[in-house]
């Protein structure tokens, strides 16, 4: 899958650990040194720290960057986070299983479904129970839809960051196209609670192939209109082209995953090199860059977009027939009309809703391609209906690490399009 | 003068109208409801709804809203969108005390109204304990919808009066009252209504 | 001839006692992978390396192929009613880090668990093999209060510096405030 050597990675290893481009300072010094540096022994020349957020206009949430520039260049920085910390972790030992979807899908807000998703196909790995297909096809068309989404709510972003204000219009349009079709098979436009453990809430509505077709044809014009705007216009590309580049050594040491490593010409992808769901059982190509910049990881996502779509084709294509979610009694509840009917069916229910179901003690980490790398989570349970400790590896949280070596020797008016084109959710960095 | 002296102790409440600059005050509250700029606040979940709300289905510019100020110097909104955490209560406040009078505040979703599903030791709960909320809007993200109609009924509020005639009183937003008597008894809070 | 075989039997007797004894032993000692007891969790291999141990594991790891440290994260153990399904030979402490590495070239994953005391809450850091590890532990010491040695920048990542407390601790408490209905108790 990548063509290098644990030479060349020592010697990136090297270069990362050297202290050249993160800022260590606690916030008091940084408080006390803000301002003007004057030139220092060391020939450092005159720098200033300066802070940028949390609260900013580019909209990618409540980062916080501590820079330490020489005039417009960059020389150090560092990321400083913790303005979103929701204590999510402790409340999911606190939730039983059915409720930790709810929890978990509100880290990464921009794709939700990948959380509930990781988290459910860990529980069931511990429960130790098999997902009907049609839940897993179910599952898998859900998360493409999302994995477009997230992907057109980058582009939208991206572009107003960069001074494309149109293209938070266009993005945005698309995008209501898919949360309309969220809204009609889970109920919600987002955080749907819609993957839980055993299966998925519901059943796909009637009439959804055809209502899903429908959005996928309009879908692919309107990508090549983003074309016109963006892909080959020179300024897009002044802009964009050799800014923020990442070798893969790099990218392999600060364990970047997702468009940012395949940015560097490492081609890894969860979903064809450690399947899940159904992937292997579908056609796709995972998206590779060449350069490792900014340019590259925004061509990646553009056409991940267009791959997410072949795939959801594939998908309507080959929809089994059959339940959506696990019979498994231990695990799911009964269907909501036989509760009028039955009393074992109500106590059942209640028992579930409320009690919660008990999972065997154990540990186990699953991970998943999220659109922002590998997601993952780490479970530990004590045999209870609660999770003892929930632990979700946010890909954001580890791909921040490479921001400040992207930013190093760079202009203050790339620094926008460096955090845009990692696409940090802060949700899932601070949990 | 007795005019300017009525004017500056109670605004524009202060004066006694004659045809002419009644109809003056009902254009500056025209104004200022018609196009009520939001600062930049979004944190989380409700902030992507937000964005969605600006975004061409739902369209806050005919509400005169699209241009988002990232400066709170020009803001006269802040709809704080997602959840508030320890960390950011301080700056949260500092935004808001930069904002120039007259400035109202909408609570958008369960998070920033109350703590949200997130009833722990990371969050705030609920922002009116930092800042006076005007309106607040239920939901989790609330829908653009939702989010419209906080942001109408704000307008209303403003086009009407009601809320500077109400900020004179309590001195806070238009929204909750808290009376230290009450609180030691079980009995619920008192929410102000219209 | 009773009398040529007495001896005969007693020497295979005692052969085959000593040859039981190292059976017994040997399988008394815990499987090894990498030169550490290993355990498996439903199919995942799981190393238990001792803190002694745990950097220069790593480092050997790195060189057989496992070139990203995927996560690092910290459990507590505190009131855990089950078996902690570890090898035999390995003292449970209250505190594990748990440590994920990831083999690009043979797409294999492999997860370290590291016992670590309450009294003696440290631990190597990662940071020179892998600088990825760089916020995890950070995470770690601001939820659990456990410090990594050498790590370039030891302080708080989530919370705010002056908090005082490791909330993913199992005695901290989650900080419910209670919720405001007429005549309700706040448990829920």
């Amino acid at each position: 899958m990548t063509t290098t050597d644990l030479n060349t990675l020592n010697s990136a290893l090297a270069s990362l650990t050297a202290d050249g481009s993160v800022l260590r300072l606690s916030e008091t010094e940084a408080e006390q040194k803000s301002g003007y540096q004057a030139p220092t022994e060391e020939g450092l020349g005159e720098r200033m720290i300066m802070n940028m957020g949390p609260q900013h206009p580019s909209t990618h949430g409540v980062l916080r960057l501590v820079l330490e520039m020489d005039g417009e260049t960059i020389t150090r920085s560092k990321p400083v986070i913790g303005y979103l910390h929701t204590g999510m972790e402790k409340t999911g030992e606190d939730l039983t299983y059915l409720q930790g979807a709810t929890n978990v899908t509100r880290m990464d807000y921009a794709a939700p479904l990948f959380n509930e998703l990781v988290f459910s196909l860990a529980v069931e790995e511990l429960l130790g129970i098999e997902i009907p297909d049609r839940a897993q096809w179910i599952r898998m068309l859900m998360s493409e839809l999302n994995r477009i989404s997230s992907h057109l709510l980058f582009m939208a972003t991206n572009g107003m960051d960069l001074g494309a204000v149109g293209m938070m219009l266009y993005g945005w349009r698309e995008r209501e196209e898919v949360l309309r079709f969220f809204e009609a098979v889970t109920g919600l436009r987002m955080n749907h609670n819609y993957i839980r453990p055993g299966g998925v809430a519901a059943d796909l509505p009637g009439g959804w192939d055809e209502e899903l077709s429908g959005i996928l044809d309009i879908i692919p014009d309107r990508l090549a209109e983003f074309d016109l705007l963006m892909t080959g216009q020179p300024i897009w590309r002044d802009r964009l082209q050799g800014v923020g580049v990442i070798t893969a050594e790099e990218a392999l040491s600060l364990g970047a995953t997702g468009p940012i490593l395949r940015s560097t010409g490492s081609a890894w992808d969860l979903r064809r090199d450690q399947p899940y769901l159904k992937y292997d059982q579908v056609e796709f190509d995972v998206i590779v860059g060449s350069f490792g910049d900014c340019f590259d990881r925004y061509a990646i996502r553009l056409q991940e977009i267009r791959e997410s779509i072949r795939i959801v084709r594939q998908i309507i294509d080959q929809m089994p027939e059959g339940d959506y979610r696990s019979q498994d009694k231990k695990v799911t509840p009964p269907p909501r009309a036989r509760i009028d009917e039955s009393m074992e069916a109500l106590i059942h229910h209640f028992k579930i809703f409320t009690e919660g179901f008990k999972v065997p003690e154990g540990e186990v980490y699953v991970a998943v391609e999220s659109p922002r790398g590998e997601l993952g989570c780490y479970i530990v349970s004590d045999g209870s209906s609660k999770p003892f400790r929930m632990h979700i590896r946010g890909p954001s949280f580890v791909n921040l690490q490479t921001l400040p070596h992207l930013m190093k020797d760079s202009f203050l008016a790339d620094t926008v399009a460096i955090i845009s084109s990692v696409d940090p959710i802060m949700g899932e960095i601070d949990r | 003068m007795g005019l300017v002296a009525d004017v500056q102790a109670d605004g524009l409440a202060g004066l006694e109208h004659n045809f002419l600059t009644g109809r003056v005050e009902d254009l500056i509250r025209w104004a200022r409801s018609h196009s009520s700029w939001p600062a930049t606040f979004g944190l989380a979940c409700c902030a992507i709804e937000m964005m969605a709300t600006g975004g061409p289905h739902y369209d806050l510019a005919r509400f005169g809203m699209e241009v988002f100020r990232a400066s709170p110097r020009q803001a006269d909104i802040m709809i704080v969108a997602g959840r508030v955490s320890q960390k950011m209560a301080p700056v949260l406040r500092q935004i808001y005390d930069q904002m120039m009078e007259p400035k109202w505040v909408i609570s958008m979703g369960v998070c920033a109204s109350s703590g949200g599903m997130f009833n722990n030791y990371a969050l705030v709960q609920g922002v009116d304990t930092i800042v006076p909320v005007d309106v607040y809007a239920p939901g989790c993200p609330p829908g653009p919808e939702t989010l419209l109609q906080a942001i109408v009924t704000l307008h209303e509020l403003i086009e009407t009066g009601e809320i500077m005639r109400r900020r004179q009183v309590t001195g806070a937003g238009a929204g909750v009252h808290l009376d230290p008597a009450q609180q030691s008894t079980s009995s619920p809070l008192t929410i102000g209504t219209r | 001839m009773s009398e040529a075989d007495a001896p005969a039997t007693d020497e295979a007797a005692s052969a085959e006692e000593s040859a039981d004894a190292e059976l017994v032993e040997a399988l008394q000692q815990p499987e090894l992978l990498h030169g550490v007891p290993v355990s498996y969790s439903r199919g995942q291999v799981v190393l238990h390396p001792s803190r002694a141990e745990y950097v220069a594991l790593v480092s050997s790891l790195r060189e057989l192929g496992y070139w990203m440290c995927v996560d690092l994260c910290g459990v507590d153990y505190l009131g855990y009613s089950s078996q902690r399904n570890l090898p035999d030979g390995i003292s449970a402490e209250r505190f594990e880090v748990v440590v994920g590495l990831l083999n690009h070239t043979e797409r294999s994953r492999i997860r370290l668990r590291v016992q670590v005391p309450e009294k003696d809450a440290q631990l190597s850091t990662l940071f020179p093999l892998h600088p990825s590890t760089e916020n995890p532990e950070r995470e770690v010491f601001d939820m659990f209060g456990i410090r990594f040695e050498g790590h370039p920048d030891m302080t708080r990542i989530l919370m705010p510096d002056e908090w005082v407390g490791h909330p993913l601790r199992k005695d901290y408490e989650l900080g419910r405030i209670p919720v405001q209905f007429k005549g309700a108790s706040t448990a829920r």
